[in-house]
């Protein structure tokens, strides 16, 4: 029975990274959801959000990248270099497949939920 | 580069000697078809070179400031003092592609700036790096006016065909390095006409032969490439981007990497991602450098010389 209280601490420290990210990249009472770039991976290598939430993607390497929709599904970043971010606010339910336009063998996943009646920021 | 074209039988069997790995560039020679090891460039230099030598950088990576080496404009400097004072000129060089760091105007200038102190023609190909323009328009409005598509192209000297490939355009999720269909199809037509005893030499940025796909160093239709290829005596394919020297001979074609004059990258698999490897500092001008390249006239291979910036 330990996982689950592990899981749950760690669950609340992303929540809180979320919350911060937030604040900075979005409007503050807007959902938002965080992706770093390291090591040429993205993690998490699939991050699953509701919809409404703003993704922002932040460049960790000391070499740049770019993030790309595998089906031009969204917009894609200008070149990140290192430490610079980008947002992209999903409001449409479904699974986003993509890419860095750079080193296309990185790749990720953003799942998008439909936002239902619960209140999603309390 | 029409200085260098000769159309006449005897060039043509002129092969592709000596490739060499150089640190600060890589100097091949071509002689006779087939690509020879001259050493380093300062031994290769100090040979009586009959053919056509030319030199390679790579990866100058312009604009790059961390800390795997916070001056790569001065390394660059420092490689093209080196081919400046070698005593024997080479009759031109070969830039294999990340010029620049993020296609910055001024990264472009700055390498443009220093380059040009060779005073040689360099034939260029972009690297993913060279492409980080919002309009993805620098590279081919600097360098590509000539070229077909995103800036392929060939040329001929001493009797060597010399192909200039892009494989750092419109590339896939998951996939590797890409040429394309249309670059496919021009290839296959520029060759098609030529003598199977004409030497071969293809440049291109991204290795083309599958070095290690994990970290995206190979190219996705390289192999289909290579089979248009396969009817000549030498191919010699000349790549960057793995910041390492690498070499492979499979039958008539030579495949080689050069290294760096901006940062070295860790070996296959020995780091946990192929991003700038941070070494002592005494240690870094001995991992960046270029090659030289000599063909000599009855010899079958080139003669590839990699030279460190230090040794």
């Amino acid at each position: 029975m330990l996982r689950p209280i592990v899981a749950s601490t760690t669950l609340g420290a992303i929540v809180g990274t979320v919350l911060a990210a937030g604040v900075l990249f979005a409007r503050a009472d807007a959902p938002a959801g965080a992706v770093s770039i390291d090591n040429f991976t993205f993690g998490p290598a699939s991050l699953t959000v509701k919809a409404g939430t703003t993704v922002t993607w932040t460049n960790k390497d000391d070499i740049p990248h770019g993030i790309a929709s595998s089906n031009n599904a969204f917009t894609r970043s200008k070149a990140l270099d290192t430490d610079d971010s980008y947002s992209f606010t999903f409001t449409t339910p479904g699974t986003y497949q993509y890419f860095c336009y750079v080193h296309p063998h990185m790749v990720g996943t953003i799942v998008v939920q439909a936002a239902t009646g619960s209140n999603v920021t309390q | 580069m029409s200085e260098f074209d000769h159309d006449d039988g005897l060039s043509r069997r002129k092969v592709l000697e000596c490739m060499t790995w150089v640190g600060t560039g890589v100097l091949w020679t071509i002689a006779g078809g087939v690509p020879h090891s001259l050493g380093i460039m300062g031994e290769a230099a100090a040979q009586e070179v009959k053919g056509l030598t030319f030199m390679q950088i790579s990866d100058s990576h312009v604009g790059f400031d961390k800390p795997a080496n916070p001056n790569a404009l001065g390394t660059l400097e420092e490689a093209i003092t080196k081919i400046n004072a070698l005593p024997n000129k080479p009759s031109f060089m070969i830039h294999t592609g990340d010029i620049s760091h993020l296609s910055l105007a001024s990264q472009f200038d700055d390498a443009d700036r220093i380059i040009s102190q060779s005073r040689l023609d360099v034939h260029y190909v972009p690297g993913e790096h060279d492409f980080l323009d919002p309009d993805q328009k620098f590279y081919r409005e600097r360098y590509g006016k000539a070229a077909k598509g995103a800036g392929w192209y060939s040329f001929d000297a001493n009797g060597v065909h010399f192909i200039g490939l892009v494989n750092v355009v419109d590339l896939k999720a998951g996939g590797l390095g890409n040429l394309g269909a249309d670059q496919l199809e021009w290839l296959e037509a520029d060759v098609k006409s030529r003598s199977a005893s004409t030497p071969i030499v293809v440049f291109a940025h991204i290795p083309l032969w599958t070095v290690y796909p994990d970290w995206g160093w190979g190219t996705e239709d390289g192999a289909q490439a290579l089979t248009y290829l396969k009817r000549f005596g030498s191919v010699t394919v000349l790549n960057g981007h793995i910041h390492q020297v690498m070499q492979k001979v499979e039958g008539n074609v030579t495949f080689h990497t050069a290294r760096s004059t901006a940062f070295p990258q860790p070996a296959p698999g020995a780091a946990p991602s192929p991003g700038p490897l941070k070494v002592a500092d005494d240690q870094l001008r001995k991992m960046l450098g270029t090659a030289s390249v000599t063909f000599k006239q009855n010899e079958q291979r080139l003669a590839i010389i990699d030279t460190p910036l230090q040794a």
